[in-house]
């Protein structure tokens, strides 16, 4: 015989608990709601189509261990930045095609920032003027994400290709890049798929290839 | 930040009255490199290691001390390799690379720019004093592969280790004869293929220690 304190007991404990089950349903429903108010996807803006420019990539070759300008008319965003993330975007978009010169997996979603900061020059600096400010040497931070890093073939010449690729290309599109550092998910990392080093600073005039010479 | 700092004494000028050449299996233990061939049947890392044991037996038979970083499938990071290079005063350092990219032999010298030899380099720069011996180890090399029938191309690249190692080093990446054929890319395994590229490696370091200043 359970005693009458007993069930009265559990009956209140049964009852609170289902309140509190009703309660926690409720909010969970009011968060998914702010949520849902929170990600407006309706453009705020009227989408511009950029002009159509020259730009020059510089493309990498495996069986010839070089790389090959190749020029092409892209439309471009105005602002450095994502200009040159744009025209990385589309040289990394030139590997996934099938029968590429040098395979890699990526593309253009490779890319997830491009970062332009003045190079440290006490020279340079004290030199400049307003006037040259855009012309003053700059350092290219391309942040890589770190599925393009796993999904990149091992190896010394294709890692080496995709870097001075990469570097090239920016010099040739932006010519006051000229140093560029890589980053991977936003860290240092030692090499690209176990081979090329990703920890040094490149010079980017270094990796355009002279007329006829491998780089 | 903090390695670049660390300084490696160089070897005095000319190193010593042996010739020592360092043989360095690139990857092992954990890091496997490249997968060759399809199916990945056969890591970067054993065909490197069988690559360096049967051009240690070629040198030897020639009468050259030989030196290698690795004798089994152990895990060593790019600054221990480039310690026992820098230990051994080695008169050649060749790092040893595969790949299934390409076609035929890559060889690679830093893409340092030259420096003069100082008592006392960094340690991530070491090799810029030595890169115009490099230079020329990469072209007797690349005239020895080019003799036994190889196709060769060179580059220049940042590899973590060689550009810490204090003697004329070049990096060498064997890739299938030719490339985009699967037929073609088994020929890595080929034991005549390997057995041809390592005679043509020795015989590049048995003209390499006949050009060798004399102590």
């Amino acid at each position: 015989m359970i005693p009458r304190y007993q069930t009265i007991l559990f009956v209140v404990l049964l009852a609170v608990s289902a309140t509190m089950g009703v309660f926690l349903w409720q909010m969970r429903y009011r968060s998914y709601q702010r949520l849902l108010n929170s990600q407006d996807s309706a453009p705020t803006q009227a989408p511009q189509v950029a002009p159509a420019q020259q730009v020059t990539l510089y493309v990498a070759s495996d069986a010839d261990n070089a790389l090959l300008a190749q020029p092409l008319s892209l439309p471009l965003p105005n602002s450095p930045g994502p200009r040159a993330r744009a025209i990385l975007g589309r040289l990394l978009d030139l590997y996934t095609v099938p029968n590429s010169p040098h395979p890699v997996p990526g593309g253009a979603a490779a890319i997830a920032q491009v970062f332009l900061l003045p190079v440290d020059d006490a020279t340079t600096a004290s030199t400049s003027t307003a006037a040259s400010k855009d012309s003053r040497p700059q350092l290219a931070v391309v942040n890589l994400t770190r599925a393009f890093a796993a999904a990149h073939p091992s190896g010394l010449e294709t890692e080496t290709l995709t870097v001075l690729s990469i570097c090239a290309t920016l010099h040739a599109n932006l010519p006051g890049v000229t140093q560029v550092r890589f980053l991977v998910d936003g860290a240092p990392r030692a090499t690209l798929a176990g081979h090329a080093d990703l920890a040094r600073t490149y010079l980017a005039g270094d990796a355009a290839p002279t007329e006829g010479l491998h780089p | 930040m903090l390695l670049a700092s660390i300084a490696v004494p160089l070897p005095a000028q000319p190193p010593g009255s042996r010739f020592v050449v360092v043989l360095d299996a690139a990857h092992g233990g954990d890091d496997s490199g490249a997968q060759l061939g399809s199916g990945a049947t056969q890591p970067e890392k054993a065909f490197t290691l069988a690559l360096s044991i049967r051009l240690r037996s070629l040198l030897a038979a020639r009468g050259i001390a030989v030196v290698t970083t690795r004798e089994s499938d152990a895990a060593l990071d790019f600054d221990r390799r480039a310690e026992i290079a820098n230990r051994a005063r080695a008169q050649a350092c060749i790092s040893l690379h595969a790949s299934v990219s390409g076609a035929g032999l890559h060889l690679y010298t830093s893409s340092l720019a030259p420096a003069q030899p100082a008592r006392i380099a960094a340690w991530k720069t070491a090799q810029a004093a030595w890169v115009t011996r490099s230079l020329a180890l990469a072209g007797d090399l690349n005239a020895a592969l080019t003799h036994a029938g190889l196709p060769v191309s060179l580059g220049r690249t940042a590899l973590p280790g060689v550009d810490s190692m204090a003697c004329p080093a070049v990096a060498v990446e064997v890739a299938p004869i030719a490339a985009g054929s699967r037929a073609q890319a088994a020929a890595l395994s080929d034991p005549a293929y390997q057995t041809r590229v390592a005679n043509a490696l020795a015989a590049a370091l048995v003209q390499w220690r006949a050009e060798a200043p004399q102590p």
